[in-house]
C-alpha cells in the first residue's frame, strides 16, 4: 500500500486554484522531492496531508487513511515556519515531543543537539533563526515515523549546516519509511532524492527518478528545473 | 575518496566509476569490507537506494561480493582487479588520444611528445574516463 496518496485532489483559496485534480502515490522507503516555483501548491499539498486544510474535492490518504488522529501518529511534519514556544528550553522541547509522540527517540535528539553544539538548557527565545530551524528539524527527525513531511527544511540555514541536515535526514529515516521534502534549493537536495515531483500552478508536470532524468536528459534535476520553469 | 558528482550523468553510474577507480588504485584493498549501505551512502552524501543500486551492479560484475551475514567485501580476484585497472587505463589513453587528435596531432607526434613531457599532473579527469570505459 502506498504510504502517501492523492486522488483527484483539488483545493482552491476563493477563486484561486492552489491544486487542481492532483493524483499521485509515494511508496514506502522513498525520498521524494516536491519541487516547484513559489505558489505552485507545495505547501498546500503538505497542509492537506496533515489535515490543516480540507480539500474542495478528491482526497489525501496516509497509509490508506484520511488525515486524523491515527495518521498524526505516523506522520512527522516540519512546517515551513517554526512553532516552538519561545519560553521552552531544548530539554523541555524534548519532554514536550516525548509526551505527544510515543515514537519520539530522545537519545537521538540529544545526540544531534550535542553534535550541533546546542545546549539543552538554551531557551528558544535565545536561539538564532537558524538554530531554531535546526532544533525544530532535530525534533521532527527524532521520531521513528512512517512518513516525514518536510516543508522547506533547509531554507534558512547556511550551506555547511545544509549538508549536516541532509545527512541527518538520511541517517535517521527508517528504511521502510518515506520522506517528502518540499524545496526550491534543488541542487542541494538532489543527491539524496530517489525521485522528484515537479508542481506548477497546482498541477503535477513531471514525475521521475533523479537518475532517470540524468540518464535521459543528460542534465541534473536542477538544470531541468531551470529549463522547465524559465521565467 | 573524494565524492564529487557531475551534473550530466546518473549518480549511481558515477558511484560505480568512483568505486572501480578505488578498487583499481588500491584505495579499496582486495578482501576489504565495504561499509554498510547506509553508512557508505552517508559518506558519499547520496541516497541509500542509489548506493544500493551501485553496489548491486558492482556485485553483479563480481568486483564486490556479499557474505550472507558479514556484509560486502572487495573481490580478492587479482586477475579481475588487473583487468579493471587495464580497462580504466585504456579508457584514459583513448580519451587522451581523442583530445590530441582534436588538437590536430597524429600518433607519431604524440609518442614524440610523451618522451619530452614533464611530470604527471594530479589526474582530475580519471572518473570521467572511468565512466566512459564501458567496463
Amino acid at each position: 500500500m502506498p504510504i502517501f496518496e492523492c486522488r483527484n485532489l483539488t483545493k482552491s483559496y476563493g477563486a484561486a486554484p492552489a491544486l487542481s485534480n492532483v493524483s499521485l502515490t509515494v511508496e514506502p522507503g522513498r525520498v521524494v522531492g516536491l519541487l516547484g516555483p513559489n505558489g505552485s501548491g507545495k505547501t498546500t499539498m503538505i497542509k492537506l496531508a496533515n489535515g490543516l486544510l480540507t480539500p474542495n474535492s478528491g482526497e489525501v490518504l496516509i497509509n490508506g487513511m484520511k488525515p486524523g488522529i491515527e495518521t498524526k501518529k505516523i506522520v512527522s511534519y516540519l512546517p515551513e515556519r517554526t512553532y516552538l514556544s519561545e519560553w521552552m528550553s531544548a530539554a523541555q522541547l524534548m519532554d514536550f515531543f516525548g509526551d505527544f509522540y510515543p515514537d519520539f527517540r530522545r537519545d537521538r535528539a540529544e545526540e544531534m543537539l550535542a553534535r550541533l553544539g546546542i545546549s539543552q538548557q538554551q531557551r528558544v527565545k535565545q536561539m538564532s533563526k537558524g538554530t531554531r530551524e535546526k532544533v525544530q528539524l532535530i525534533m521532527v527527525m527524532s521520531r521513528a515515523a512512517k512518513l516525514y513531511l518536510l516543508d522547506e527544511p533547509i531554507g534558512g540555514v547556511d550551506p555547511a549546516t545544509r549538508d549536516y541536515i541532509l545527512s541527518t535526514i538520511i541517517q535517521n529515516y527508517e528504511p521502510d519509511s518515506s520522506i517528502i521534502i518540499s524545496t526550491h534549493l534543488i541542487a542541494d537536495v538532489e543527491k539524496v532524492l530517489d525521485e522528484v515531483i515537479f508542481l506548477n500552478r497546482g498541477e503535477v508536470v513531471l514525475r521521475s527518478s533523479v537518475d532517470a532524468i540524468r540518464e535521459e536528459k543528460g542534465k541534473s534535476v536542477d538544470e531541468l528545473f531551470r529549463e522547465v520553469f524559465r521565467c | 575518496m573524494k565524492w564529487e558528482f557531475r551534473n550530466d550523468a546518473p549518480i549511481y553510474s558515477q558511484l560505480i566509476a568512483l568505486m572501480k577507480l578505488g578498487i583499481a588504485s588500491g584505495e579499496f584493498k582486495p578482501g576489504e569490507r565495504v561499509p554498510p549501505v547506509r553508512d557508505f551512502a552517508l559518506q558519499a552524501g547520496v541516497n541509500p537506494n542509489t548506493m544500493q543500486r551501485a553496489l548491486t551492479e558492482l556485485e553483479r560484475e563480481g568486483l564486490v561480493f556479499s557474505q550472507r551475514t558479514a556484509g560486502r567485501f572487495v573481490t580478492e580476484d587479482a586477475q579481475m582487479i588487473d583487468e579493471t585497472k587495464r580497462k580504466l587505463a585504456e579508457a584514459q589513453v583513448r580519451s587522451f588520444l581523442g583530445a590530441m587528435s582534436r588538437l590536430g596531432y597524429g600518433k607519431d607526434e604524440i609518442v614524440g611528445m610523451l618522451g619530452q613531457c614533464g611530470p604527471a599532473d594530479s589526474g582530475e579527469n580519471e572518473k570521467e574516463a572511468a565512466e566512459n570505459a564501458d567496463l
